[in-house]
Order: C-alpha cells, then structure tokens, then sequence
C-alpha cells in the first residue's frame, strides 16, 4: 500500500445560518500519493465545503483530517498557514491573480514566502513550472493581459511552485471552455502520470472524472460510491 | 527576505492607488508642515517677548522696601503686651531704600559659585527740566560694563556709544521717549532736578530704546557715581543688587536664601515675570493643539484609504491566505503601508516645515518697540521636528492598525465563496 497523502475521519459540518443545516454528513476519505481523484456530485451537495476543510483553510468541523500523517486538529492559523504554503497548491474556478504583479511574480508568491530558496532560485523554479504548462512566454506580462484560459495555467502553475503534496481544484475547468478544459485535464494528467502528483479536483464534467483514476461521488453531504477507474 | 515579500506586496498595493495614497500622505505633509511652522513661529515669537523683558531682567533681585518697622514702640511696652495695639508711630524711613553693607554682599556674591555676574543699581526719582516745565521720571545709576555683560545694554542704546556713559564725568542716556519730549541732541546738556531739590546739568550721551514705550518715556541712564553724585551720597549707596545665576531654575530658591542671609527682599525671575510664562505656555499649548489636530485629520485620511484598499484587494487578501500567508502578514502588509505613508509624508513635512520657518524668519519686522528686531523670529528647536515624526509615525500607526486588523482576520472561505 502506498503512503497516504490526506485522510479525512467522520468528518461532520453543520451551517447555522439561517438554521441548522448538516452540510456533511460523516465524510471518510483518503487520497495516496500520486493519485488523481475527482469529486462528483449535483450542486449544492457540499463539495467546496469538503475542499475547504480538507485544505485547512475552514476549521469548523467536526471529526479528523490528517495532512501528511499529521493532525490538523488544535493548529494556529500561523501552522495552518505554513500547512497550506508547503503542501497544498489549491486552483479555484476563479483565477485570483494578483494584477498588481507579473505573471511570473504571481506565480512566486508563494515559493517565497515559503522562505526555503532564494529569490532566484524561486524565479528559476516558477519560470520551469510556467515552461511545463506552455506559458513561459508570458512570464512578464500583466496577469489582465492573458487569456481566461491562459489565467487559469498561471494559476496551476502558482499552485505547483512549493512542490506540493497535493493540488486541489475546486472546479478550475468551471469558466472555461471545451478546448482549455482539455488543456488543463492534460496538465493534471501529466502531473499525475508522470511526476505522481497527488490531485483532489472538483468537477462537473463527467468526461474529465471518467479518465481520472478515482470518482468520489457526493449526494446531500454523504460519500455515496467510490468509483477506482484504474 | 521576509520583510522584503511583506515590502513588495505592500508597494504594489499603494502603486495600484497611487493617487489615494498619494492624497493621504499629503495630508501627512500638510499636517507635519503646519506642525513645524507653527511650533517654531510661536517658539520665536516667545522667545521675542520673553527675551524682551527676561534677557533684561536680573534673576535675583535684591532691594530695600519702603516698609514700615515691624515692632512699633508700643510692642515693646511689656505692659501691654497681649493687647490689640493699633497705635502705629513710628512711620518708614528714608534711607530704608538703601542696602546696607553692600559692598560685603556683593563680595560674598562674587565668590558664590551658583551666581555668573552681579550688577549693582541706585534708583534715582528725578524731574527732567523742559524750559520752565518738569515732568517726573527716573534715572538708573548703573555699572556700565556689568550692565553691558549681564543685561545686552548695549543692544538697546540705538544713538550714541554706550561706553561714553562711563567715561564722560556727568553725562546721560536718555530714553527715547524722554529725548523726544525734552528735543535734547547728543551732546546737549539737560537738567534735572533731584528729589533734594538740587538742580543738575547731564551732557546727553545716547538714547535708550527698550521697546516698552511707557518705559522709555520716563527712564534714562547715568553710571553710579553719577547717580550717588545726583543724591549726595556716599559710593558705597546701593538700592539693588541685580544678580544673573547659573541655572535659572534655581533662582526662586536663591532669592529666598539670600533674603535670609543678607536680609534685604529678594525677588526672583519667575514671581516677577510670572504673566510672561502663562502667556508663553499658553501660545505653546494652542500651537501644538492645532498640530496636533491636523495630524489627527490626516490619520482618518490614511484610515480611510486602508479601509478602501483592504474592500477593493479583499480577493488579493484571501488568495494571499489561501496561499499560505498568515494573518499577521496580511497585517503587516497593510501596517507597513500606514507607516510608509506617515515616514515618508512626515518627512516631507518637517522638510517643507523647515522651509517655511526659515522664508517667515526672511520676513521683515520692523517696529519701533523693537529695535533689535529687523524680522520675524523663528525658533528651529530640534525637539519639535523629534516630536512632529514621532507623532506622525504614532498617528499613522494607529490609523493602520485597525484596517490591518480587519484585514488579517477576513476569512477566506467567505470572500471566495462570494464569487
Ligand atoms: N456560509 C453558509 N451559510 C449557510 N449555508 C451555507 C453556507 N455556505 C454554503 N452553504 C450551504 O451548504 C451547502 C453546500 O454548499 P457547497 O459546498 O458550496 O456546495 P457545492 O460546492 O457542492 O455546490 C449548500 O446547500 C449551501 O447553500
Ligand atoms: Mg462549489
């Protein structure tokens, strides 16, 4: 068996507002190294909240969720923080690209304040992860400058900077089109294959889920199947 | 490297809204450069006054009073002690305006270490003669050269030499005001008629301007021995001993040492010039009160444009935490930009304070109270620019910490859930 990347315990998660309302209902999961899983499910039935729990960023819930074999329970913000800098690379449905920077200064960001190269060495890192996605020719540009599809590599490839030991995606392919979504299915996929990399992707494409190698599927908050493709 | 990340994203954020940024250091600007010219206007316009009569004044006075004598004959009467007497006789003397044995204090105030200079003083009421027409008035019989050291005499003869006073036998500096009504020239002679009754001819020396102009209408100079000469007494007659100490602030407690000691009165600087330091005070207080406003007003702008920035940049916040920036790092990044904001407009405050100060220290002022005076004066006094930065520095501090707070604990999950 290999190592395990992330596991979720019973994990349980009510919103009171405006009543109590059970979001997720005893989740159990678990996700090893290098493999690519996707998470399935009609809208409103909790997975962004699931993906908000499962990268730290959401610490009201209920039940265990162990990130590398650690506990995630009683961390500071300041740990969780750390946690999400150095093992989680998160590409949301919207790109959240800094106009302010460059492409390749937004792509750094993280790798620097993760502190453990030096600024050229993060420059050089971030220019290998734009080169892998196709885009290091807009390395200087305005993030406002690119395409929506063009975004959303820069925004893998600032999810790739820290090496992570896992990328979430809460449905990253959700703007774009038929073409892009390809683009970055082959991205992840190669991610996968090649440099077993560990992907947890929301999605609402079944084409996408079917050539994954795992589909988690959600109703009402509860994990009804567990589909192993390959 | 850090503070270096924490610095970028900070640049970048005031870059994006350069021109908010730049507004609110303004206010930063105008509010240390008003700061600055004010203190150091008013600063110079104290020093001004209280240099008027303080560079002047003695800070210990020592003198004889009219009073009358304490115990009347019929206090000693043991008969009638432990009644209530109201019989009261025996009235002041004449000669109680003298101060007796001055040549022994003066020694003793010349070997006293606390004191930097004594200049002795006779007081002598006069009438200055205008054809047949008197009016009264005073000549001060001083030591020139004590006079010139301790008290700038010099600086307020504004005609004629002062130095002649001392050597010519008989001669006077007129105040000006006098001069003017008596028409007397340097080198007239004019006469005065002494308490005594005596009629004496003064050779008129130089004019005395002292910038009081009721002052200068009745007070002229002549030495000491002109004055003992003008009231037949001996050259030993004194009625003050002005004394000049080391620390001022230890003037009060001398005076009443030395009333004890040599048992004249004694009065110090600070009781006889006591409206001079309430105005001051007040002046300063007024100053800093308006800076300090203005610093105020400037802090709400900087608050506001942190609140408008941290609205606007809340996706830039949440990916930042989302990446794995913590909360006292987006708090710092908004601190750092409150900071930056106040440095560098309060620089550029007490750099534009120090110019305004020195085109208003450029400014004529001419007036004929004032002779010394040609323009407006400026007090350039470290400790108001020391004060101005760190207020700037405090003010936008605290203008940042709150939007910064707010900012570090934004939730992520809400702001990208907003989308
Ligand atoms: N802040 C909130 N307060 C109350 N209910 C919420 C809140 N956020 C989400 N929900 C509810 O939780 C459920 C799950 O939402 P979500 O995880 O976004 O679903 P999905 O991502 O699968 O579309 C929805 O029914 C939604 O209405
Ligand atoms: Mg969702």
């Amino acid at each position: 068996m290999s190592e395990l990347v992330l596991e979720a315990r019973n994990v349980n998660k009510y919103f009171h507002d405006p009543v109590t309302n059970q979001v997720l209902k005893d989740v159990n999961l678990t996700i090893e190294k290098g493999v690519f899983a996707t998470v399935m499910g009609k809208s409103g039935c909790g997975k962004s909240t699931l993906l908000y729990i499962l990268s730290t960023m959401d610490t009201e819930y209920e039940g265990e969720l162990f990130i590398d074999g650690v506990n995630m329970r009683n961390r500071t913000e300041k740990e969780l923080a750390r946690v999400r800098n150095e093992k989680i690379g998160f590409v949301f449905q919207f790109h959240y690209l800094l106009n302010e920077f460059s492409v390749i200064r937004n792509v750094m960001l993280p790798g620097l304040k993760l502190e453990k190269y030096s600024e050229k060495e993060v420059e050089h890192k971030a220019y290998e992860k734009l080169k892998l996605l196709g885009i290091e020719s807009e390395a200087l540009k305005k993030p406002n400058h690119l395409s929506g599809g063009q975004k959303q590599r820069v925004a893998i490839a600032r999810a790739l900077i820290n090496d992570p030991l896992i990328i979430m995606g809460d449905e990253p392919t959700g703007n774009l089109d038929k073409k892009n979504s390809e683009v970055v299915y082959e991205i992840f996929n190669e991610l996968a294959e090649r440099y077993n990399q560990s992907l947890l992707i929301v999605t609402h494409d079944p084409e996408f889920a079917n050539r994954t190698h795992r589909i988690i599927e959600m109703v009402d908050g509860a994990i009804t199947n567990i589909v192993k493709m390959k | 490297m850090k503070i270096k990340l924490i610095a970028t994203v900070s640049f970048s954020l005031m870059l994006a809204r350069l021109k908010q940024t730049t507004v609110a250091a303004v206010g930063v600007t105008f509010g240390i450069t008003m700061f600055i010219t004010l203190l150091s206007f008013m600063g110079g316009l104290n020093d001004l006054l209280d240099g008027l009569i303080t560079k002047r004044s003695p800070h210990v006075r020592l003198y004889n009073e009219v009073q009358p004598s304490e115990m009347q004959p019929v206090d000693i009467l043991p008969q009638y002690a432990g009644c209530h007497n109201f019989v009261s006789s025996v009235k002041p003397k004449n000669e109680m305006s003298e101060i007796y044995n001055s040549r022994e204090i003066m020694n003793t105030l010349k070997r006293d270490s606390r004191v930097s200079g004594i200049s002795p003083k006779i007081t002598v009421q006069v009438f200055y003669n205008i054809g047949s027409i008197d009016f009264a008035g005073s000549i001060n019989g001083i030591d020139v050269d004590a006079e010139a050291r301790l008290f700038s005499f010099s600086d307020y003869v504004t005609t004629g030499n002062y130095i002649d006073l001392k050597n010519t036998p008989n001669s006077i500096i007129l105040g000006k005001g006098v001069a003017d009504k008596m028409l007397a020239d340097i080198g007239d002679l004019i006469q005065v008629t002494t308490s005594k009754g005596e009629r004496v001819q003064l050779k008129v020396v130089g004019y005395f301007q002292s910038g009081l102009l009721d002052l200068d209408k009745v007070q002229s100079y002549a030495s000491i021995t002109t004055a003992q000469k003008l009231l037949g007494e001996s050259d030993s007659y004194i009625t003050d001993i002005q004394i000049k100490v080391n620390d001022l602030e230890m003037a009060p407690e001398l005076a009443k040492e030395y009333a004890s000691v040599f048992e004249t009165n004694a009065i110090d600087i600070q009781t006889a010039n006591a409206q001079f330091e309430t105005g001051s005070s007040v002046r300063t207080l007024i100053s800093y009160a308006v800076g300090i406003t203005l610093l105020i007003v400037a802090g709400f702008g900087i608050y506001n444009i942190l609140n408008m920035m941290i609205y606007e940049k809340m996706d830039s916040i949440a990916i930042l935490k989302a990446t794995g920036f913590s909360g006292s790092d987006v708090k710092n990044v908004f601190i750092l930009i409150a900071l930056t904001i106040g440095v560098l407009g309060g620089l550029l405050g007490l750099l534009f304070g120090f110019c305004f100060s020195m085109i208003i220290d450029q400014i004529p002022f001419v007036t004929a109270a004032l002779p010394t005076i040609k323009t407006y004066a400026i007090n350039c006094n470290p400790k108001f620019y020391i004060i101005a930065i760190i207020f700037s520095v405090v003010t936008t501090y605290l203008a940042g910490y709150f939007p910064a707070k707010k900012a570090s604990k934004l939730d992520p999950v809400i702001i990208i859930r907003g989308k």
